[in-house]
């Protein structure tokens, strides 16, 4: 039945989303939210930034308290391979405008073309990475 | 004020849509993208479940015109797909298919304190630095 939690995950992301447009009209995107944070001024109205990440930090351990298991797993890799993983990441949703929530979520649900685009690619190289980290060229 | 509710409240359900979905384990993403092994289709009914309800929500939500809480929408005023766009998107998916963290679940993992997710998402922050200067 893992599936049916998968589903029900995802319904509750895209509510998340359906939220935050239909009261501030704007689409929730993760790396947006968090470069926003990084790089603007203070008086750009960012405190619903903040607020969006301090509850997306905070959701996961409260499930985790709810349902009494740890649902946040460790990471499968070494230190090092997280930081250039980390680095990878944040480099190309700056350079490619976003990322799964952005792109993949809000961008498809909107007919964006550019995220139509952006979703393929970063599930193409995603899976040729994997493919030639697990098994080798 | 509101605006910051409301960001907290949708925070709070975008986190816990992560935890639900089984997304805050990256065994789960890379079981997804290794389709040579034991493939694990979740991640395929996380994005079809958040893209379904979200494309029915925005359509109901652009028929109105405006939403609630503000005069007008904010929302990406790019249309053309560059180069820019694919290059950076496939940086970005080599550094998914590494870990198994996208930004969303890697933030969502932190309460969790394993090192190297807070060197994941410190190096996220140099990257997005990095990023703006290219």
């Amino acid at each position: 039945m893992v599936w049916l939690t998968a589903l029900g995950g995802g319904v509750l992301i895209g509510a998340a989303a359906i939220m935050m447009m239909a009261l501030l009209g704007r689409v929730v995107g993760i790396s947006g939210i968090f470069a926003g944070l990084l790089t603007s001024s203070v008086d750009r109205g960012v405190g619903w930034r903040w607020a969006f990440l301090v509850g997306l930090i905070l959701g996961p351990p409260l499930v985790g308290a709810f349902r009494g298991v740890e649902v946040i797993a460790a990471p499968v890799v070494s230190t090092p391979w997280m930081f250039l993983a980390g680095l990878l990441v944040g480099l190309g949703v700056t350079i490619g405008s976003g990322c799964t929530s952005g792109h993949g979520v809000c961008g498809l649900a909107r007919f964006s073309r550019r995220s139509l685009v952006a979703v393929i690619s970063f599930m193409a190289s995603a899976l040729v990475t994997v493919y030639v980290t697990r098994h080798g060229l | 004020m509101r605006s910051t509710m409301v960001g907290l409240a949708a925070g709070v359900l975008f986190g816990v849509g992560l935890a639900v979905s089984g997304m805050t384990d990256p065994r789960v993403v890379l079981g997804f993208l290794d389709v040579r092994g034991d493939w694990n289709p979740a991640l395929l009914f996380v994005l079809g479940g958040a893209v379904g309800i979200t494309t029915l929500g925005y359509q109901a939500i652009f028929r109105r015109g405006r939403p609630f809480l503000t005069d007008c929408f904010s929302l990406p005023a790019k249309t053309v797909v560059d180069l820019r766009l694919v290059i950076g998107a496939v940086v970005f998916g080599v550094g998914w298919g590494l870990a198994g963290y996208c930004p969303g679940p890697a933030l969502g993992a932190l309460t969790a304190g394993n090192p190297g997710v807070v060197v994941f998402v410190g190096a996220m922050a140099a990257g997005v630095f990095l990023g703006k200067r290219l």
